[in-house]
């Protein structure tokens, strides 16, 4: 094992792809020579040549229009979209045609293909390099949607994705790169150094899609969360003094609801955390599937936690951001419902 | 005053057509390059016409291709069926049969010319206007019209509309219905064809209406980046459903001179004229082969019938317009040069439309006894679940139970 950061987690799991498989080509806007703009997929083009790793136009609906093409005739492309707020011009693509192919042909043709996307705020990154349209991508049948919170399942689930026959979304929170975030700003740094998940096997391995994680467990509450929201909703924990169960989805869909049920038909109490806008989040979907399964198992109703319905504001993102003292508090006033 | 300007067709429903001035000032007899000719040493090829029959469909000029006796008659063969075909498709739509349907009437040229100067391990990107492809290539027609009738042995299970077919053994790519999707895609496999160091290349085909989509341009921009071998067509039949060709910028201008600036080759060419569309389709697939990149190709044509079953063109053009285009009937065309060269007759080509017409019509009785969209089998309901992905999800799965299948 080796102390990694999330970005020399997703590199390795780049470099692990390409030496064992030569279908995968790896390629995006300055991911090729300069290695991306995050450095995710640094020193691979020298590694394996510049026809495995290479730049792109700026195009997305170009770079994921040609993948699905390269997809249909054999190869695996795990293609970066620069930020996932740069996604939409590659929409169509995605939604109409990449997760749609397998069902429209009746798997006369299929599309493995990988999309990697940074997400999320807290980097001073204002409205257009902090956002979390995850929602947007669980809405679409035929994808599959991950967002990662920590080096060890970064590597694990980005090569299962590479893996997988279908088109898959892999968000990865920029502000966890470097280290877990406790939704303080004024805290500290952390780093991956000595962090548990940052223990990363330098080998080949990957994680099974569609399973979350019981990051704590504990009896008095459950927190259903992902991304960079599962270090606030622990420090969160932590902080309520509470006895506080937290549950990292890892893969938003297809969900793991077994694992959901059983610990909110354990706690009886549940809040729901992300760090996306609130209305049509996909918090609203998580919510809806415990109402489902475990309403008589309640004892009080389920709040959610989410961004506001503002754009990320460049200023004023501490506003914005579903905080520490935010989670805190919905912990207390589902405590007391 | 209000200043701005919206483009309009010359002509409107009542009017008298008269293309009589369209082509004056362009050349119609142009050089054949080598296949590694440099874009800008081709303009005159993008604002030009490629034509090999002439007007008293006559062999001239440069492209005249090497094609031999059997290619030509296939090709006839080819057209006058997918005619056939359609025809008693839309028939068979217009009595319920199916939900849609969309003929490619004056395009035959288009897609059978083209996939005759292919190779079969070359890739069809296609929109929905070229089924010549599939019958060229020897797709059955009752698989064709299982899936027209949505009926229980449509290979694509219900789910498509008719006309969106997928053949992937005939190397033909599943289609879409969302307009010019496939541009970057046929650019993808073309660029995956060159990294695997394979021979094969892509070919693709949209409208000039679909020119304007993010699509169109992205593909055109990967294509050069990347020099992939790749066949861009578009298919200048000068109608998108009701809007003309001057919505999507073309007026005073050709799509094939979109080329250029990307550091594309452009060549235009008489769309309706199957030695021109086969002359050219072998030099850009040479080309292509050869490493050089794409070629960008404006089939300039007519969209003799409607856009499909949905539209009356009598409402937005002249109900006669195509009587007036110069350039003829593709299948007219091609059937006077075979007969003048001795190979073809009249009676001939008599017996040969009688026997299509036989063979679509025993084809119909059979996929109708299959069932139709309304009427009779139907693929199992149970299917609907499959093949979102490989492996179905457990929220499916309760979904099916849900459903009770």
């Amino acid at each position: 094992m080796t102390q990694m950061n999330m970005i020399q987690a997703i590199n390795s799991a780049h470099e692990n792809l390409l030496e064992r498989d030569k279908s995968v080509v790896v390629f995006g806007e300055d991911a090729g020579y300069f290695g991306g703009v995050f450095n995710a997929t640094e020193g691979l083009q020298e590694k394996f040549g510049k026809q495995r790793c290479f730049d792109t136009p700026i195009s997305e609906g170009g770079i994921i229009g040609a993948a699905i093409g390269m997809a249909v005739n054999g190869l695996k492309p795990l293609v970066e979209i620069q930020f996932s707020d740069y996604i939409y011009p590659g929409f169509d693509q995605i939604v109409s045609e990449a997760a749609r192919i397998r069902y429209r042909s009746a798997a006369d043709f299929t599309v493995p293909l990988t999309i990697r996307t940074p997400c999320g705020g807290g980097i001073r990154g204002g409205q257009t390099h902090s956002q979390s349209p995850e929602a947007i991508f669980t809405h679409v049948s035929g994808l599959k949607t991950i967002m990662v919170s920590n080096p060890y399942d970064a590597k694990g689930l980005l090569i299962a994705a590479v893996e997988d026959p279908d088109p898959v979304i892999f968000f990865e929170p920029k502000r966890l790169y470097n280290g877990p975030f406790s939704g303080d700003p004024a805290a500290p740094s952390q780093s991956w150094e000595n962090h548990e998940f940052g223990d990363v096997p330098e080998k080949y391995y990957s994680l099974p899609l569609g399973k979350a994680r019981v990051v704590k467990e504990g009896a008095d509450l459950s927190i259903i969360t992902y991304g960079t929201m599962v270090h606030v909703s622990l420090a969160a924990a932590e902080k309520s003094g509470l006895d506080v169960e937290v549950i990292d989805l890892r893969t938003l869909s297809p969900i793991d609801l077994e694992t959901i049920t059983a610990s909110v038909q354990k706690t009886g109490r549940c809040l729901v955390v992300h760090e996306a806008t609130f209305t049509g989040g996909y918090g609203g979907e998580i919510l809806s599937l415990i109402q489902e399964n475990c309403f008589y198992n309640l004892e009080a109703p389920i709040r959610r936690v989410a961004g506001w319905d503002i754009p990320y504001p460049h200023a004023f993102e501490w506003e914005y951001f579903p905080g520490l003292d935010r989670v805190v508090r919905a912990i207390n006033i589902v405590m007391e419902g | 005053m209000n200043k701005l300007k919206i483009p309009a067709p010359k002509y409107r429903p009542g009017d008298a057509p008269n293309f009589e001035n369209m082509m004056v000032g362009v050349n119609q007899n142009l050089s054949k390059p080598n296949i590694d000719s440099a874009p800008l040493d081709m303009m005159d090829h993008a604002l030009g016409l490629v034509r090999v029959l002439n007007d008293e469909g006559e062999l001239y000029g440069e492209w005249i291709p090497d094609i031999s006796d059997d290619e030509l008659l296939k090709g006839l063969s080819d057209m006058v069926i997918t005619r056939i075909y359609d025809d008693r498709m839309q028939v068979m739509q217009r009595v319920g049969k199916m939900s849609f349907y969309l003929k490619c009437t004056g395009e035959e040229a288009i897609a059978v010319a083209q996939t005759a100067a292919l190779e079969d391990q070359d890739m069809c990107f296609a929109s929905y206007r070229q089924q010549g492809i599939l019958i060229a290539r020897g797709f059955p027609l009752l698989t064709m019209m299982n899936h027209c009738l949505s009926n229980s042995q449509d290979i694509c299970k219900g789910r498509q509309l008719p006309i969106m077919y997928t053949w992937s053994e005939g190397n033909y790519f599943t289609i879409s219905g969302n307009l010019g999707t496939q541009f970057p895609q046929a650019v993808g496999w073309a660029m995956a064809s060159a990294y695997k160091g394979e021979s094969a290349v892509a070919s693709t085909w949209i409208g000039d209406g679909t020119t304007a989509t993010n699509d169109f341009h992205q593909g055109m921009t990967f294509a050069s980046v990347y020099k992939a071998p790749a066949l861009l067509n578009v298919v200048n039949n000068q109608w998108a459903i009701s809007s003309f060709q001057g919505f999507a910028a073309g007026e005073g201008t050709t799509f094939a001179s979109r080329g250029i600036g990307y550091g594309i080759p452009g060549i235009r060419l008489d769309g309706n004229d199957f030695l021109a569309v086969y002359a050219v389709t072998k030099w850009a697939a040479e080309r292509a082969r050869a490493g050089h990149g794409s070629t960008l190709i404006e089939h300039f044509t007519y969209r003799a019938a409607a856009h499909s079953t949905s539209d009356d063109p009598s409402k937005y053009r002249p109900e006669n317009e195509q009587e007036f285009w110069p350039f003829g009937d593709p299948i007219d065309r091609l059937k006077a040069y075979v007969i003048k060269k001795g190979i073809w007759s009249e009676k001939k080509h008599e017996a040969l439309v009688k026997e299509h017409t036989k063979t679509v019509f025993d084809a119909y009785k059979k996929a109708e006894s299959y069932g139709t969209l309304s009427s009779g089998d139907r693929p199992e309901v149970s299917t609907i679940f499959e093949d979102i992905f490989e492996q179905p999800t457990n929220t499916l799965r309760r979904q099916r139970q849900e459903l009770g299948i």
